[in-house]
Parts: C-alpha cells; structure tokens; sequence
C-alpha cells in the first residue's frame, strides 16, 4: 500500500463524515453514568453520557467533545455501535476495538461488528494516532466504572 | 548607496547538518519544528565526541591532568556563553540542564525566600508553560499574585498596559523575548527601562530568541536571561541563566550536594559563591562542550544574513498561508521572528500533521506548551511551522504543496 492509501484510508468518507456530522452529539438529559476524557498531549477533550437500565443494558448514549477527525468519528461511531448493548458486551466490544486500532488479532470481534469497525482499522498505520482513536472508548469504561451519577430521588 | 545585502549560502551550511540529508517515509525531510528542538551541526556532534574520547574526567575535583583539561573545556565553555550574551564576568552564567531549570531557579533562589502573599509576578499571556508554571507555585504556595498582560489581537505587546501591571507590589516581570507561537519579539529594552523605572527587575525567558536575535545583556541592562541548548543547535540537557552578579550573590541554593559548598560540618554548612552555588553535582561536562561549539558555529556563520533568509522563508510562507485563505494565522506581530502557527477551518491540527508528516515535513501541532495564550486566541490547536537558516525555500513550498492535500484528503 502506498502512503497516498494508508492516508485515504485513514481519512476515508465515512470517518470525515463521522467527524462532521457527529451522531449522538450534545447531553443526555436522563444519564445515569458520564465520563471525561482528555488527552493532554494534543488537547482533545470528550465527555461520554450513559443511560444504563435495570437490564444493565445501555439504553442511551451520547458524547460531546472537541478534537481531531479520529477522535470524534470514533466516538461518533461507538455511540452508535453501543446503544441497546449490555455493559458487558461494550466492554467486550472495546476490547475487540482496541486490537483492531494497535493492529493485532481482533478475532474476538463478531463478524457483523468487525464489518462496522472496519472503517477505523487504517489507525493502526499510524501509532502516534491509536490514543485518538481509543480516547471515548477508555472513557465510556471509566464512566460505566467510576462515573455513576448520584440521583436524589 | 547601501553595500548589497550579502547572499546567505543555505546549501553549503546545510552539509553540516548530516540528519537533513535523510529521508522519512521516502521522501526528503523537511525539517520545520526548530522551534521545539533544533537539528544539531556535525561540529557539536563532532566536538563532544572529540572531548569525550580525549579529554574528559568529572571538573573541579581532581589533581590529575584530564580533570584539570576537563575543567578548562567546561569553563571555557561558561566564557563562550558570557560572550554570546555580552555579560559583563564569566560568574554571571549559571549552566543549568535547561531553560526550564534556569527559571525554576530563579523562582525558588530569588523570589521565595522573601515573597509576601499578595506580592505580584507580572507576566504575559503569550508564555510558554515554562515561564508560568514557577510562578505559579509562588502563587499555590506562598500567596503571590500573578497579574497577566493580554497580547494585542496581532500578537504584539502593548509596553503602556505592561507598564501599568508594574505596582509597587511587583517583585518580578517575567517576559518571553520571543513567543514560541505567536513569534512576536518583545521590546526587551523599553520593558526593562519601565520596569527599572519601578526598582523592578525583569527576567526575560530567552529560549527562541536567543536563536533569532543577537543578544546583549548589557545594552539591555537585565536581570535574568535564560538560554537553553538544543534550540541553539546545541545539546539537549544544558541551558543557561545569566544573572547580574549582585542578584545571583544574593539567590539561595535550588540544588544541595557536592560543589556547591564551601564547608560541610555536622552541624552547618557555607555555600560556595555563584555560579558553583547553583551547580550541585557533577554538571553536564559533555554537553557545556557542545554548547560551546554550537555557539562557535553560530557566531561563525553572518547570523545577520541568516536571520535575513530566515525572515525570507517566514515571509514566503506567510503569503503562501493567505493564499490558502482557510488558515488563520495566530500572531502577526511587525517584526517577528521566523515561526508561524495558524488555524485550519474545518481541520483539526493533528490531522493536518498527520498528513504532512507523511510527505516528509515535520511540524508541531497541538497547544504549544501556551494553553493560556490558546485560551487567548479561542482555538484549540495550531500548526506550526519553525524555521531555521538551514531550511530553504524548497521547503517552504513543500510545505504549502502538502496544506494543499492535506486539504484535498480533509475536503
């Protein structure tokens, strides 16, 4: 592959359009777990709002943040990709993701999931951008894990 | 009439610079983040080795012929920096690992011992992280007051709103002589003579211009100076902080251990007088040898003329980045040095230089180490392009060729 491909892969319609046309953007109102994440290094911030139900599945799911293409069509994309899962199955589905972006065996994704995942796979070409790309998805964990929010009621 | 401006020779200083000649991802390198580090000649990386292979033993301590040989080099080397700067004696120059230590140094030797709460540090918007953060441990910890003067909308400082944040509570004016973002070159003169005018002293963080400007520490009657190595074209892991005398006299110790003492007894200790006060340990032998060749090679080369190219190549890429009309420039102060940082619309700076790298051109995007001037400014990240005399104008419309994709991929 020739670097021009590796560069259109990576910045391939779907992520540039991700990135401009975020899904699941702004606050959600009824989150019952939210998340912040930043990378210092290059300033990105993401905040990541969950609505687990008595399933302890997610029932809704929404991120704000400011940031490169990479990070915002990837956390556009898991948006997506997690409403109506189980906590247990997004952290299954993370760890498949984070393999896929490093460029290791990612054999743990199911089929349906490696297709739609497919599009952020051009990252692992470029290791200085992995944490771009894994930055809402390390903060959708640690809003599940430490992020609950206190209700009054 | 004037003699004709001398040509600068960039392809023959270039062949001192053996890392240029390299290629990143097959293509030629275009090295454009002087700003963050510079390249080093093969003189510096020639001259540390000559020393390291013939002459070097740990300075100040032994009677034997290398130690004293190492010693000479290491003090020859403070001499160069004296001269570099124009300080008045040699014991005005403190080696230091860095720029960052020397202002560290000056923040703890000079300022807490006897700062007050509600004693004021002035300083600008547009410093580097390093000439903030030692003065806000002044402010977390012993209650001093940090009075910021805002950059113009070009970049530029106003001297009337510097002058005025100097009160009879200010115990320091701590100002960049260059922005590492907005590359604005700040009237160092006029700010010390306002500030003096107070009974002020003013350090000035010397990190970029130092490299772009002839300094003169005399003619600009400072206090504090500070000056790192590997943006000279240097070594990384020395700098320097030029002190006047009678300050330095007065600065406690930052550092304890060996060589900066007079006497140790079990029950006090004398510290030695400056600079051996401030330079606990073995020092970095090595790298004060390579400083000092790096300073020989640049007072070798007619630094008028380079600054005249690389102004040359500033101008080029500034006219270049208008044209594009999506890139904001961030700071176009009249007179600044030779970097440039912009804003993309639509582009975020890590994917621009993402791109860019992988054409061969190596820039700097994110926050600077400046986040309250990114603050200033409303923006999140720039690009930024730092030149220095070795680059060409080649580069620069490589450059510009490869904003052109970046823009094509980004859309």
């Amino acid at each position: 592959m020739t670097m021009d491909d590796s560069l259109r892969e990576l910045y391939q319609e779907v992520i540039l359009d991700h990135s401009r046309h975020p899904r699941h953007f702004g606050v959600l109102a009824d989150a019952t777990h939210m998340g912040e994440g930043h990378n210092p290094l290059c300033g990105d911030k993401v905040k990541i709002y969950l609505h687990v139900d008595a399933h302890d599945k997610i029932s809704g799911i929404s991120f704000e943040g400011k940031g490169c293409a990479i990070s915002q069509a990837s956390a556009s994309l898991m948006t997506e990709m997690l409403e109506g899962r189980t906590v247990a199955e997004a952290e299954q589905l993370m760890g498949g993701f984070l393999h896929l972006v490093k460029g290791e065996d990612a054999s743990d994704l199911g089929e349906d999931d490696r297709d739609r995942l497919d599009v952020m796979a051009g990252v692992s070409a470029f290791p200085m951008r992995v944490k771009c790309a894994t930055l809402a998805w390390h903060t959708m964990k640690s809003a599940l894990e430490d992020g609950g929010i206190a209700k009054s009621e | 009439m004037n003699a004709p401006a001398k040509i600068f020779d960039v392809n023959a200083v270039r062949k001192d610079f053996t890392i240029l000649g390299r290629q990143v991802y097959g293509k030629p390198l275009v090295y454009l983040d002087n700003a963050a580090s510079a390249q080093k000649p093969d003189q510096v990386l020639d001259g540390m080795r000559d020393f390291a292979t013939s002459e070097y033993a740990n300075v100040h301590r032994g009677v034997h012929y290398l130690s004293a040989t190492a010693t000479d080099r290491y003090e020859e080397a403070r001499r160069k920096v004296q001269k570099f700067l124009n300080a008045k004696y040699e014991d005005e120059i403190v080696f230091t690992k860095g720029g960052t230590e020397a202002i560290n140094l000056v923040s703890y030797g000079y300022l807490s011992a006897t700062i007050q709460p509600g004693d004021e540090i002035v300083l600008t918007t547009m410093e580097h992280h390093s000439n903030i953060v030692p003065w806000h441990f002044l402010r977390e910890r012993q209650g001093a007051v940090l009075k910021w003067v805002d950059v113009e909308d070009d970049g530029s400082l106003d001297i009337e709103k510097l002058d005025a944040a100097i009160s009879a509570k200010t115990k320091l004016v701590a100002v960049t002589h260059m922005s590492n973002v907005l590359g604005t070159i700040t009237p160092l003169k006029e700010i010390v003579a306002r500030a003096h005018a107070k009974g002020v002293p003013v350090l000035a963080d010397g990190c970029q211009g130092s490299v772009h400007t002839v300094v003169d520490v005399q003619a600009l009657d400072i206090d504090f100076y500070v000056i790192t190595g590997h943006k000279l074209y240097g070594p990384t892991g020395i700098g320097a902080l030029y002190g006047k005398r009678a300050l330095l006299k007065t600065m406690r110790p930052y550092n304890g251990g060996g060589e900066m003492i007079a006497e140790v007894t079990r029950e006090k200790i004398t510290y030695a007088p400056p600079p051996a006060r401030f330079e606990a340990g073995t020092p970095p032998i090595i790298e004060a040898v390579g400083l000092a060749a790096a300073i020989d090679y640049l007072t070798g080369i007619d630094r008028i003329a380079a600054q005249a190219h690389e102004h040359a190549l500033l101008q080029k890429a500034r006219a270049g980045l208008k044209e594009l009309n999506w890139a904001r420039v961030i700071g176009d102060a009249p007179g600044k040095g030779s970097l440039v940082a912009f804003e993309a619309d639509g582009m975020h700076a890590h994917d621009l230089a993402t791109i860019l790298d992988r054409e061969g051109i190596a820039v700097r995007a994110g926050h600077h180490c400046a986040q309250v001037l990114m603050e200033r400014f409303a923006v999140a990240s720039t690009t930024r392009a730092s030149f220095a005399f070795y680059n060409t104008t080649e580069e620069v419309d490589a450059l510009l060729a490869a904003l052109r994709k970046a823009r094509d991929i980004l859309g």
